[in-house]
């Protein structure tokens, strides 16, 4: 049976549209790399100066040159591109980027983002998070529904410092798929065999849940 | 003024007249683009005091971040620190004070140096702590944060290939700050790979013309500290 981070990352690829350009942000969205199949026409941008990263295969040499922003040694595709920082925050910045996945200690019914710093605990600082987060297209989270101790991470109002305000589009968790709307979070799909009560509960915000529309995935 | 013609420097001369204290750009993200070389010899050289900008502190033990365990940097200017957890250390046990920046606004900030301006104007991180304090100005009826641009006394910068006047290549992914800081600062001194005879690298394959570089080093390939941690496949 998959994992629930299998399920997430399963669920997310579906998300991505032939043709279109992608960062995948440090951590869990990184791992959606694998699976965007190779003849999938999609540009993988990474801000520290590539446009078409794929991953490395079993057995290819590494390139020392070639990383993507996590660190992890990476080639290219047909079609790729490599550049400045200068130019890799400009195509972000322009909004050149069409659709990116992030990681999140907290998001919102108003589509506020909270992924770069726990005060007092974490702030190895913001990398290029905030420019990504207030400037692509369409900013899609991947998180666990609830943190390790089983609270929400889905709530009314973030309480860590933000990211970017209002910049979510939709939130793919292990329990649900999201849309941030004007009236708050719409619930488009739920996981196989959880209730919607029980989403309810797990989560902070408040949940607009049309059972005669609801997908499962 | 620096003369082309007299450029090409052994790596501890050139790195010798670096004054105490001063502020320090270093090129590379990860270890792609960071001049080893040139920071091993920085550290051999003894100065201290220093003030570094870079996009990331390296790992522990390589990189800027022999320097920063050597007690050579009083201030760090970055926008990441997440791989390099001694550096994270020494900024909370207050032995190391850093300044952070986006990504993309420390790249900037540098560029605007680089072109001669004195600084720009942003909408990133408005509504965001990053903004606290940051003086605004109204353009076409929206407001804009200034940013001031970035210098420094000294950048140092890795190349795959240069000649011997000063004309950069770099390659694949180890570009990310080193052109932008290769204009930026009043001293540049690049590490290449390859030396070439002016003529030699193709005109249209120059990323760093030669007049904003001062000092180049010819360095040996591949160190062994690219090495050092095991990247992911």
């Amino acid at each position: 049976m998959a994992s629930d981070t299998q399920r997430i990352l399963a669920r997310a690829a579906r998300e991505v549209i032939p043709g279109q350009i992608v960062n995948l942000g440090i951590g869990l969205p990184t791992r959606l790399f694998h699976y965007l199949p190779d003849e999938m026409e999609v540009l993988v941008h990474s801000e520290n100066g590539v446009l078409g990263c794929r991953p490395r295969r079993e057995g290819e040499a590494p390139d020392h040159d070639m990383i993507d922003s996590g660190g992890a040694y990476i080639t290219t595709r047909p079609g790729a591109s490599v550049f400045d920082s200068a130019t890799s925050f400009a195509m972000i910045r322009r909004s050149r980027v069409d659709l990116t996945f992030m990681g999140a200690f907290e998001v919102d019914a108003a589509g506020n983002l909270a992924n770069w710093k726990i005060p007092g605990k974490f702030s190895p600082g913001i990398g290029g998070a905030m420019e990504l987060a207030q400037k692509v297209r369409r900013l899609v989270v991947l998180c666990s529904h609830n943190d390790k101790h089983g609270n929400p991470k889905i709530l009314a109002r973030c309480r860590l410092p933000l990211t970017a305000s209002g910049c979510v589009s939709r939130i793919i968790t292990d329990k649900a798929v999201m849309d941030v709307t004007p009236t708050g979070l719409a619930v488009v799909e739920i996981a196989e065999g959880l209730d919607p009560a029980d989403l309810q509960a797990a989560t902070e915000a408040p949940l607009h849940i049309d059972e005669s529309r609801l997908g499962r995935f | 003024m620096t003369l082309l013609n007299q450029k090409v420097f052994d790596i501890e001369a050139a790195v010798a007249a670096i004054p105490e204290g001063a502020t320090v750009m270093v090129g590379g993200f990860g270890s792609p683009g960071t001049p080893f070389a040139l920071i091993d010899a920085l550290l051999a050289s003894g100065q201290s005091g220093l003030t570094l900008i870079k996009n990331d502190a390296n790992e522990p033990g390589i990189g800027i971040g022999k320097l920063i365990e050597a007690g050579r940097v009083k201030r760090l200017v970055t926008s990441h620190l997440g791989l390099n957890r001694t550096a994270i250390e020494a900024m909370n046990a207050g032995r190391l004070e850093v300044s952070f920046h986006p990504q993309g606004l420390l790249a900037e900030k540098i560029r605007c140096a680089g072109a001669g301006h004195g600084g720009f104007l942003t909408d990133i991180g408005q509504g965001t702590e990053i903004a606290e304090g940051r003086r605004e100005v109204e353009v076409d009826g929206r407001p804009w944060g200034i940013e001031p641009a970035l210098h420094a006394d000294v950048a140092l910068v890795h190349a795959e290939r240069a000649d011997r006047y000063g004309n950069l290549i770099y390659r694949a992914t180890a570009s990310n700050f080193n052109p932008l800081m290769a204009m930026a600062a009043e001293q540049v001194i690049a590490q290449a790979y390859r030396l070439d005879a002016p003529g030699e690298l193709p005109i249209d394959a120059i990323h760093t013309p030669c007049a904003f570089v001062s000092r180049v080093v010819q360095v040996d390939r591949a160190t062994s500290e690219q090495g050092v941690r095991p990247h992911g496949l």
